[in-house]
């Protein structure tokens, strides 16, 4: 049995010797370095372009927008974000020019005689004015996409509510920081490109660089180079990069590598969508929700790029894990000059996320009552029907997660020791040794729509298949990336359990356009539980062909695979191995393709947004022990205790492994990370100013996999890469509410803004 | 600049001005690649490197390798451009994330702020070396074991760090173990893993195997 199993993970010997090449790891002969000229204005126009007379231009080659073949832009949703400007500038760091030179010393210098002038306008740079409308940058409102979502007689609700709480949530950028910053090498051919890097999705570059350069299918090449980190960073923006070297490649008709160092990769690249969320909720006094109206507004940059997408999933996703009968959800994302959001892990979740668990604190708050029994009452199961009218007909461990992580983190015994401790510090106000550092434990509730939102896997139909190799191993050939989750690892398992071998027969194609399907982009916690189920049912057609040329040879009707030999009863046949090398030399080849079908039980109704978003949720709870510095205001996070349902851990450590860094990263997103900004310039562009957490950040932690097996997925696996995120926010803010009195409605909850709050309940106290 | 002037100058830093631009060669037709110049300071022979490139020599994992650098060329630099060993990575580019962190005199150093000319007469260890033979260190195993990396990009330098840990303290406690990660960043947060690991690590060292 490999499935299940802690194997050891299919990349760990390179990644640990430093024999993995990276794209900066590598230098190809004849190749040049390129660059980036971006722009230093927010919003404007371009005057002129200047490039000093005394510098040597022979050694340097320029591309610009005049140089593309194609038309100018980025192949996505909307075709409305240019490869290069060609006169208006929208956001600081957009790209206008391309140089490349041999050195990176000479390229440098380049850059230092190039000036731009600028017409500067007005810029749009908030939320705030963005609705206002004082400058329209996009359409007629600035409004990129809306939606809405409901169901029931919201004023009805409302009129039956005996307490209406109202909350306004604000949730920041956030850096997805991959350790390795991007990279792209672009190689040309005749009437042909090559390109090789760091990224999540091949076949968008593919699409991409075909449509700039007039290439067809073949003439593109995408080759995925060990890639050190993602997080949504490398889905979309890659596209760009590949398209800027390949223009540079294109030019020169020489091999050019871009890299982005950490402050240009910070300035310019995708952020998590920053957002304002308002929340309106009718409930009885026993604390049953009767109504909710809630607002979300995402703040989308300057392109539309992804961003419709995020706002459907935060759309969808904003009324979080409860059941109501009356709801109406408005959902704008809206244009600012600021750099475009994009893609992170999480995708429009983690902003939601934070607001409605909040929001459920507020309503226990205000009701006097305990947000866990508050959550109890709410809380969607097997049979409920979501905000989009969706029936959970399976898989639903909602009340699994919650109670055991309840119970690992003995949250009730605790909850009530802390609050005994500071009402007790409350009456001896002298005290200050005692009140100095303060502890609270908080709990947060979450889902994830598991795959693409609504009709997005029907609509894709990923592929993977499995060919026979000449030693009769079977190879897995897929577009899904590793970008360190584990793709290569958990795929083996899921072949080598299908065929009863061992994993370590299973071998998986790089990610080359030439060589493998489109399994559709590395994202949306889909690698598992989408394209796994696809490579299963190719493996399970590799071995019913097996099957039946193993019968026909050996004129054995009732041939089984077992342990990697065809038997009859408990008569061994042959091997594995022997058999696909016969039929492969007998037919030539032994390769199977699959398709991505959705269940059939799943319906969405893409013009009324309604219907099943997603064909399975997976469901997390997570408690968060804090201790907060009355003096420095600074938060600790002791220790953190999380439970998810993920359907089946493929591999359980490497599971326990993505809950474990999903869960890090919404501790960064709840206390430490923010962009400061001037102007549309981010001033922090630094690993020294922008802070992540370090390994004295990561509190303990304790993960419990539940396992409530959805049938459509391999081996009963859901997707676990973006659901942990959605947790620490919230359970910290919550664990902080409780120790200091102190309801964060924004995050990062920093000693500056945590003072701010807990002097604001002192001075209400005292009125 | 006066004689009197110069002089001056001379006799407060110990080195002219006339004698610094002479000794860096700032002149036309320099060649490409020059050797390091001496100067007399206060009576001591100084050597003085550039701006030009300069051929230096670096032990790296036990063996002597000579490259031509500018005098401004980081150790990770030098290693990764001209010497083609790229297990260190350049991440942060400012001492702040570990990527680049290779041992160079037994000290575990962020290559991305040290000098390639400052590492020269010192031993450069690199994740490279680590390898006995056809086998992993124990250090090396003990991450595969606890997976102490995911995307792998910290990793090369963070084992380096745990190694140099290891060697100054071979048996840490667990909150030890925690301060002594606080160098290195890791974005996929496998922090959890490599705890794990480096105490796997001290527990065999504890064992009496020598791990070198």
């Amino acid at each position: 049995m490999a499935v299940g199993k802690n194997i050891l993970r299919k990349d760990g010997y390179e990644k640990l010797t430093g024999a993995a090449r990276y794209v900066d790891d590598v230098t190809l002969e004849g190749m040049l370095y390129g660059k980036t000229i971006r722009s230093r204005i927010a919003r404007g126009r371009i005057k002129s372009i200047a490039y000093d007379a005394a510098f040597d231009w022979s050694q340097i080659v320029i591309a610009d927008y005049r140089d593309i073949p194609g038309k100018n832009y980025v192949a996505l949703i909307e075709d409305d974000q240019p490869l290069l400007a060609e006169n208006e500038i929208r956001h600081y760091a957009e790209p206008i020019l391309l140089i490349a030179a041999a050195n990176k010393d000479l390229l440098e210098a380049a850059a230092h005689h190039i000036h731009i002038e600028y017409e500067q306008w007005s810029p749009v740079l908030s939320i705030e004015d963005a609705l206002a409308c004082r400058e329209i940058i996009y359409g007629t409102d600035n409004i990129f996409k809306r939606f809405l979502i409901g169901r029931g007689d919201v004023e009805e609700g409302f009129a039956q509510a005996e307490r209406i709480i109202e909350g306004e949530y604000r949730v920041p950028h956030q850096e997805q920081l991959y350790i390795e910053p991007q990279g792209m090498i672009a190689i040309p051919g005749n009437e042909a490109m090559t390109l090789m890097g760091s990224m999540q999705c091949p076949y968008y570059i593919h699409k991409a660089i075909k449509q700039l350069f007039h290439l067809n299918d073949e003439q593109v090449v995408v080759i995925q180079m060990t890639t050190g980190g993602g997080f949504g960073g490398k889905e979309e923006y890659p596209s760009v990069i590949a398209a800027h070297a390949a223009l540079l490649a294109h030019k020169a008709q020489r091999p050019v590598k871009l890299i982005y160092d950490r402050a240009e990769d910070i300035a310019a690249t995708p952020k998590r969508h920053p957002g304002v969320i308002r929340h309106r909720t009718g409930v009885r006094r026993d604390g049953r929700m009767v109504a909710s109206e809630i607002d979300l507004v995402f703040d989308g940059g300057a392109y539309v790029t992804l961003t419709p997408v995020v706002l459907s999933r935060g759309v969808i996703h904003a009324l979080g894990p409860y059941a109501c009968d009356n709801v109406r959800i408005q959902a704008r994302a809206i244009a600012t000059n600021t750099p475009p959001n994009g893609a992170f892990r999480g995708f429009g979740a983690p902003q939601v996320a934070f607001a409605y668990e909040m929001q459920m604190e507020k309503i226990a708050a205000e009701l006097g009552m305990d947000s866990l029994e508050l959550r109890r009452i709410n809380m969607l199961r097997e049979g409920d029907t979501t905000a989009t009218g969706q029936t959970l007909i399976w898989s639903v461990g909602s009340e699994e997660v919650l109670n055991e992580a309840v119970e690992r983190a003995n949250y009730q015994a605790q909850r009530l020791a802390f609050s005994q401790s500071h009402s007790s510090i409350q009456t001896s106000t002298t005290n200050h040794v005692e009140a100095h550092k303060r502890r609270g434990i908080g709990l947060s509730f979450f889902l994830h729509g598991a795959g693409f939102t609504g009709s997005g896997e029907a609509k894709m139909k990923a592929q993977a298949g499995i060919e026979i190799m000449a030693n009769g191993h079977p190879r897995v050939l897929s577009g899904s990336t590793e970008i360190g989750q584990g793709t290569r690892t958990i795929f083996s398992q899921i072949v080598a359990e299908e065929l009863s071998l061992d994993f370590s027969a299973v071998e998986i194609e790089e990610p080359d356009t030439s060589r493998v399907p489109d399994s559709g982009p590395t994202v949306a916690s889909r690698t598992c539980m989408v394209v796994g189920r696809v490579v299963q049912m190719a493996a399970r057609e590799v071995k019913a062909k097996l099957l039946h040329f193993v019968a026909e040879r050996f004129a054995a009707p009732e041939v089984e695979l077992r342990e990697g030999k065809f038997m009859v009863a408990e008569k061994a046949l042959a091997d594995f191995q022997e058999m696909a090398c016969e039929y492969v030399n007998l037919f030539g080849e032994l390769r199977c393709f699959a398709h991505y079908a959705s269940p059939p039980e799943i319906e969405w109704n893409e013009e009324t947004y309604s219907g099943d978003a997603y064909p399975v949720y997976s469901w997390g709870a997570e408690v968060a022990e804090v201790e907060v510095d009355m003096d420095t205001y600074e938060v600790t996070v002791v220790r953190l205790t999380t439970a998810q349902d993920i359907g089946r851990a493929i591999h359980p450590l490497l599971a326990a492994g993505q809950i474990e860094g999903g869960t890090l990263q919404a501790v960064g997103y709840g206390l430490l990370e923010e962009l400061v900004w001037d102007q549309g310039r981010i001033i922090n562009n630094r690993l020294t100013n922008y802070i992540i957490p370090t390994a004295l950040d990561a509190p303990d932690m304790e993960t419990i996999i539940v396992e409530k097996a959805y049938p459509h997925g391999p081996f009963g696996a859901k997707g676990v890469g973006e659901l942990p995120i959605n947790g620490a926010a919230p359970a910290i803010a919550a664990a902080v509410f409780q120790a200091t009195g102190a309801f964060l409605s924004e995050i990062p909850i920093t000693p500056e803004r945590l003072q701010a709050a807990i002097e604001k309940v002192t001075t209400d106290e005292h009125r | 600049m006066s004689d009197e002037k110069n002089k001056s100058d001379q006799q407060k830093s110990g080195v002219s001005r006339r004698s610094f631009l002479k000794a860096s060669g700032i002149s036309l037709g320099v060649p490409l690649v020059v050797g390091h110049r001496v100067i007399n300071v206060n009576g001591q022979e100084v050597k003085l490197y550039g701006p030009t490139k300069t051929s230096i020599t670096l032990t790296i994992n036990g063996a002597k390798q000579t490259v031509e650098v500018e005098p401004r060329v980081t150790l990770l630099e030098a290693l990764r451009h001209e010497l083609d060993i790229t297990g260190a990575k350049r991440v942060c580019d400012r001492a702040t994330c570990g990527a680049c962190t290779m041992i160079v005199g037994g000290k575990a150093v962020y290559s991305c702020t040290v000098l390639a000319i400052e590492a020269q007469g010192k031993p450069i260890t690199t994740v490279e070396s680590l390898m006995q033979g056809e086998k992993l260190h124990p250090l090396q195993q003990a991450f595969v074991d606890n997976d102490g990396q995911q995307c792998g990009y910290c990793t090369p330098g963070f084992v380096m760090a745990c190694k140099a840990f290891l060697d100054k303290n071979p048996s840490p406690t667990p909150e030890e173990v925690q301060k002594g990660l606080g160098g290195n960043l890791c974005r996929c947060g496998t922090y959890m893993g490599v705890r794990a690991a480096v105490l796997q690590a001290a527990t065999m060292h504890k064992g009496g195997k020598n791990h070198g």
